[in-house]
């Protein structure tokens, strides 16, 4: 809300700078847009007074004035507004000056004609299109008559005010109003309010009653509903006070009809409505709920269709506003208006907001009605609008009210103890601070021994229980006043927890093999979603209302999202990509709407790991070195059970013959392997190697323990062994036939070579292996390892037919 | 000529020829020829037969003197050939050592990674533990159990995915509030965690809006937890992010699902409080979003607001690091481009 310093100041005495002010309501009660002036970034802006005019020469639409502006000789202007005239005082602007949009203006020549500065628009000195009164829209703005020539034009439109333009939280509807913020800077700089309420004088013995009527019978969408006529008006400007307020709380001046609803809107935070009585179909009112389909021509002449969630006004059943929105454009105020129905109510909050936002209707009353309206008002803010358009439009206000509904106003009680207040606060009030507090509030407040009983006024509705005094105590003391410590309580034990520590460990390991960790969207297309998937789960779950189709589906992989990366990087001619995610996937459960969230890690590697320089060539990734990353990583995770790799050419959107399942005691909790090439190129990716696991399982799995193998003080003898093999036979099958039957003494068994080409006979590969043989207590005898070694070579020769080379 | 003279001519003779020896080869010479057994020395001393016994020992002696100050002269010629020799090949072996290093794999955490982890060891320093709740979640635990009732307003600010009429991709990480409340056994002591990760909002992304980021949501439930302590702990987060050279500031705010509600701000790192376009002219940031725990969501839990209380605050470590390292669009942190991830190197 744009809220004037210079009206706050009427009912205050305040001397503070309105930036402290500012900074105050910041910290004390709502948060703050902005401070501005109006005049911030104008500059020798003067009142001239026109003595005379004459057409230019050389133009059909420019006028010669001479202009008084303060000095011993008139000054030569230029003008070409059409409402241009003598003997009025106008807008100058002196050769030097600033104007709207940080326009400098020079003294020049118009046409052969000396121009001395310019006349000026309210548009053209900063006023904004919406704000600035329509019957000026194309010409001039024409000062009030006893104006002082060469003086400064700013205390004339109230631009010398301040503004403080507050973002109001949806708790504090009150500070939608002049009256809400008079409360509130009274209670926290503890100034006396002298808020003034004007009391109506019905001048005209004719009663309400018998021109209109109102009846609302569903009371919860209208709760209070009443109504005023004022007769015998005349529809003329608004005096130039009232338009300034109005133009500096952002709204538009009208007319002196209007104005004055907007006005009292300001000031109470109650909205109201005029309509034109003599064009009200009838003047039986209500309030009812539109029906779905009824059309209805607002005041900015659109034709809406309503449903039968909105809520209208009748006039005979026939809609005249939109309740809490917006008029309807045949009983609107215009020029001719002599009589006026003046509406003053509450009308749901849920459903005037769902209205509004259907029909992108937010308004200056809208938003009040969305955020509570104090009942204690609405009398108060009918009455001194009938009183004020009586005074400015010369009319008689009819006696009474015609009240259609009306809400009762709750006593709202609240108990606190001083004890309490202390408790949640940490402070150490007393008795006499808080009750100094709630005076300031002007909350009536009864205390015995420690026990405060708050009577809570209906213009604080956000107020009704224990935690909300607590808060009204809190930011009057000062949240500045309040304390820091830290909870006192330690009798527990902060920490990771076993599945944290694995990821986290598992996140750091990628990182020291080379892998940058990259976030991707969760969201993404239901194709996409269920490729790579480790273990077919089905279909992805799905949202209803996506915004957009490439984030519609819950993904069951991490791999569709960093081939994403890898494409975007790619694109971006960033050859060599490695990276890794952790996350989860979401895997959809039979009779559940919610699926299993399942904590994933996954890599890729595209181009090179290791970027090549000068001095060292690196090769392109292959599927052995994102394989051995993955091995590191489960190395790492300490897992007790069997850890196998096992070719698979099944998988969809893999290489199927790069691409292994990874098994843990023989159950598949991953893979590793090349992209098949018909996925890669749909992503638009060169050669691309992956993998993903599910940490799930890994979690769970038991895990080794650490223990010191003592390092055996005897010498290890070694053997080699080459030989070939059928091309069939696989690495591991050789390794597991090697280990189980090396015997004791056997520790270690290393692949040293490998080749397969025109070297070998066709469908056979060579394969060199280092066997390492120790006894941790005695010195090996060669003999023994002689005689180890022959047997696991007679065992490949029987097993595998292999020949030793 | 006597053995004494002929002693003498052959030192001055030796200490000549070492003296020119340039390399190995020709030192080893001269040691030869002037030491060997077959040498100039040797026959000398071999002529000592015919010495009287007075003159034998002196001349013996003269002879022994000799052969060490050769020894000596030849020693230090042949150190300072090797010498030589090695400092020539160093200079041979010498390279541009403004030349780059090779390349070594290395990856770095992503930026909000950072984040979350530095808050998650800071809370965890104070006796947090970490709970980490579903990103699918029911309108029940996302918003009906925090006292955000389905017509509730602040409803509309939080557009949300919704999968079914219960079922919702989370838009706060706030339901772990409602979910560690209602399991949390106080009979062990007060409820401290934290809860880091992905929430989502029907937003169309553009440079300030994601359909997915981050938060870290942090509740303290005990039985004597006071707004002084959430102050303190609100200081503490405030500055281990941005420095504790900057100033907190706490304002009213308003959340369903606490009362009294804060809004927590730190002097702007940029313009230390001048104002600027990262503060838009207030000299404030702000960083978080906090309260004293709203009654309702302790009753709805099962908690009784009578006997315990305590605090709750949300942060968002997407917007602490485009603050922090002005980054311009919230899209960069999801599209993973390695020139982006590789930038921010872990300092301390």
């Amino acid at each position: 809300m744009k809220v004037s310093y210079k009206w706050l100041q009427e009912y205050l005495d305040i001397d503070v700078k309105p930036t402290d002010l500012a900074e105050k309501l910041a910290r004390t009660s709502v948060d703050i847009n902005d401070v501005y002036s109006p005049s911030d970034g104008l500059t020798k802006l003067v009142v001239g007074f026109v003595t005379s005019t004459k057409p230019h020469p050389d133009s059909d639409h420019l006028t010669i004035c001479q202009v008084n502006i303060g000095e011993t000789e008139d000054v030569q202007i230029v003008c070409g507004a059409p409402n241009i005239a003598a003997n009025q005082n106008v807008i100058v602007a002196l050769p030097g000056s600033r104007i709207g949009n940080n326009i400098k203006i020079k003294r020049s020549k118009m046409r052969g004609e000396l121009s001395e500065g310019m006349i000026c628009a309210l548009q053209e000195i900063g006023f904004s299109e919406k704000v600035s009164p329509k019957d000026y829209e194309d010409g001039i703005w024409v000062l009030p008559e006893d104006a002082k020539p060469g003086e400064s034009i700013f205390p004339y439109l109230g631009m010398d005010d301040v503004i403080i333009d507050t973002d109001i939280t949806p708790n504090r509807g009150d500070m939608f109003s002049i009256r809400g913020n008079v409360n509130d800077i009274a209670a926290f700089y503890n100034l006396k309010s002298h808020f003034e309420v004007k009391q109506v004088i019905e001048n005209s013995s004719e009663k309400t009653a018998d021109l209109i009527s109102a009846a609302v019978d569903n009371t919860a969408i209208a709760p209070t509903y009443k109504l005023r006529v004022i007769k015998d008006i005349k529809i003329a400007e608004s005096p130039l006070w009232l338009q300034i307020k109005l133009w500096n709380a952002g709204i538009r001046p009208i007319n002196n009809v209007v104005d004055v609803t907007n006005y009292i809107l300001v000031k109470y935070g109650q909205p109201l409505h005029s309509f034109d009585y003599d064009k009200l179909p009838s003047h039986e009112i209500s309030v009812r709920h539109a029906n779905d389909g009824e059309q209805f021509i607002t005041l900015d002449d659109e034709t809406r269709e309503l449903i039968s969630n909105d809520i209208v006004v009748t006039a005979g059943d026939k809609p005249v506003a939109l309740a809490g929105t917006m008029g309807g454009l045949e009983t609107a105020i215009s020029d001719q208006t002599t009589n006026v129905t003046l509406e003053a109510a509450i009308f749901d909050s849920i459903l005037v907001r769902k209205q509004a936002r259907r029909l992108d209707l937010h308004s200056e009353s809208s938003t009040r009605f969305e955020r509570g309206i104090d009942p204690a008002a609405v009398e108060m803010a009918l009455d001194e609008a009938a009183q004020m358009i009586a005074e400015l439009a010369n009319g008689e206000v009819t006696t009474g009210i015609v009240t259609g509904s009306e809400t009762e106003i709750k006593e709202v009680k609240v108990d606190i103890t001083l004890t309490r207040i202390n408790h949640v606060l940490g402070t150490s009030l007393t008795v006499k601070d808080v009750l100094d507090i709630f005076k300031r509030l002007a909350f009536e407040t009864k205390v015995t021994d420690d026990k405060f009983t708050v009577k809570v006024p209906s213009r604080r509705w956000d107020v009704n229980i224990e935690a909300d005094l607590l808060e009204e105590i809190a930011r009057i003391f000062g949240y500045d006043n309040i304390p820091s410590t830290l909870p006192s309580q330690t009798s527990n034990v902060g920490r990771l927890n076993a599945e944290q520590k694995l990821i986290r460990s598992s996140r750091h390991v990628l990182e020291g093999l080379g892998l940058n960790q990259a976030i991707s969207y969760s969201l993404t297309t239901p194709e996409k979603a269920q490729q790579f998937q480790i273990i077919d789960g089905g279909s992805p779950m799905t949202l209803s209302y996506p915004m957009s189709q490439d984030h519609v589906a819950t993904r069951m992989n991490l791999i569709s999202g960093l081939l994403n990366d890898v494409a975007y990087n790619v694109a971006r001619t960033q050859d060599n990509v490695a990276l890794y995610e952790q996350g989860r996937t979401f895997v959809p459960v039979i009779d559940n709407d919610r699926p299993t969230e399942e904590e994933h890690i996954a890599g890729t590697v595209t181009g090179k790991l290791v970027s090549e320089t000068w001095h060292d060539k690196t090769a392109a990734v292959d599927f052995y070195q994102v394989k051995g990353i993955v091995e590191q990583l489960i190395q790492n995770m300490a897992i007790k059970g069997t850890i196998e790799f096992v070719a698979n050419s099944e998988r969809k959107e893999m290489h199927p013959g790069r691409t292994a399942d990874i098994k843990l005691n023989h159950v598949v909790i991953g893979f590793v392997g090349q992209v098949h090439p018909k996925t890669a190129k749909t992503y638009k990716i060169p050669e691309t190697y992956v993998f993903e696991l599910n940490l799930t399982p890994i979690i769970a799995a038991d895990k080794n323990e650490r223990h010191y193998q003592e390092i055996s003080k005897y010498p290890s003898i070694s053997r080699d062994i080459a030989m070939l093999v059928d091309e069939n036979i696989s690495n591991q099958q050789i390794v597991d036939l090697i280990e189980n039957k090396g015997g004791a003494y056997l520790t270690d068994v290393t692949l040293f070579d490998f080749y397969q080409g025109s070297h070998v006979p066709d469908g056979q590969k060579s394969l060199a292996y280092s066997l390492t043989y120790q006894d941790k207590n005695d010195t090996l005898v060669e003999d023994k390892v002689n005689q180890a070694f022959d047997k696991v070579i007679a065992k490949l020769v029987e097993e595998f037919e292999i020949t030793v080379r | 000529m006597g053995l004494q003279d002929k002693l003498n001519d052959l030192l001055q003779q030796g200490l000549k020829q070492v003296e020119e020896s340039v390399n190995l080869d020709s030192i080893n010479d001269v040691r030869v020829k002037m030491l060997g057994k077959k040498g100039p020395i040797t026959e000398v001393l071999r002529g000592m037969r015919d010495l009287s016994s007075e003159e034998r020992p002196k001349v013996g002696q003269f002879a022994n003197e000799v052969r060490d100050q050769l020894t000596a002269a030849i020693d230090e010629q042949r150190l300072k050939i090797e010498s030589a020799k090695l400092n020539e090949q160093l200079k041979k072996e010498a390279i541009d050592v403004t030349l780059p290093g090779n390349s070594v794999a290395q990856g770095q955490p992503h930026v909000i990674q950072q984040i979350i982890d530095q808050l998650v060891d800071l809370f965890v320093g104070m006796g947090y533990v970490v709970a980490e709740g579903g990103e699918v979640e029911e309108d029940r635990y996302n918003f009906e159990m925090l006292n955000l009732p389905k017509d509730h307003p602040a409803r509309d600010m939080q557009d949300t995915f919704y999968v079914t009429p219960e079922i919702l991709m989370r838009t706060q990480t706030s339901p772990m509030q409602a979910r560690t409340l209602e399991t949390h056994d106080f009979s062990k002591g007060p409820l401290k965690m934290v809860s880091p990760g992905k929430v989502y909002r029907r937003d169309t992304d553009d440079t300030t809006h994601s359909h997915q980021f981050h938060q870290v949501e942090g509740l303290v439930i005990g039985k004597h937890i006071t707004m002084a302590d959430l102050k303190g702990t609100l200081e503490i987060v405030a500055q281990e992010l941005f420095g504790d050279e900057l100033e907190v500031r706490l304002r009213p705010s308003y959340f369903p699902f606490t009362e009294p509600s804060v809004e927590a701000d730190i002097t702007c790192f940029n313009c230390h409080g001048k104002g600027c376009s990262i503060c838009k002219s207030t000299g404030w940031i702000e960083v978080l979003g906090a309260g004293m725990t709203h009654p309702n969501v302790l009753k709805m839990a099962g908690v009784d607001p009578e006997e315990y209380g305590g605090f709750a605050f949300g942060l968002g470590p997407d917007r602490f690091a485009m603050l922090k390292y002005g980054v311009t669009d919230i899209r960069d942190f999801y599209q993973n481009d390695v020139r982006f991830l590789t930038q921010f190197d872990q300092k301390g």
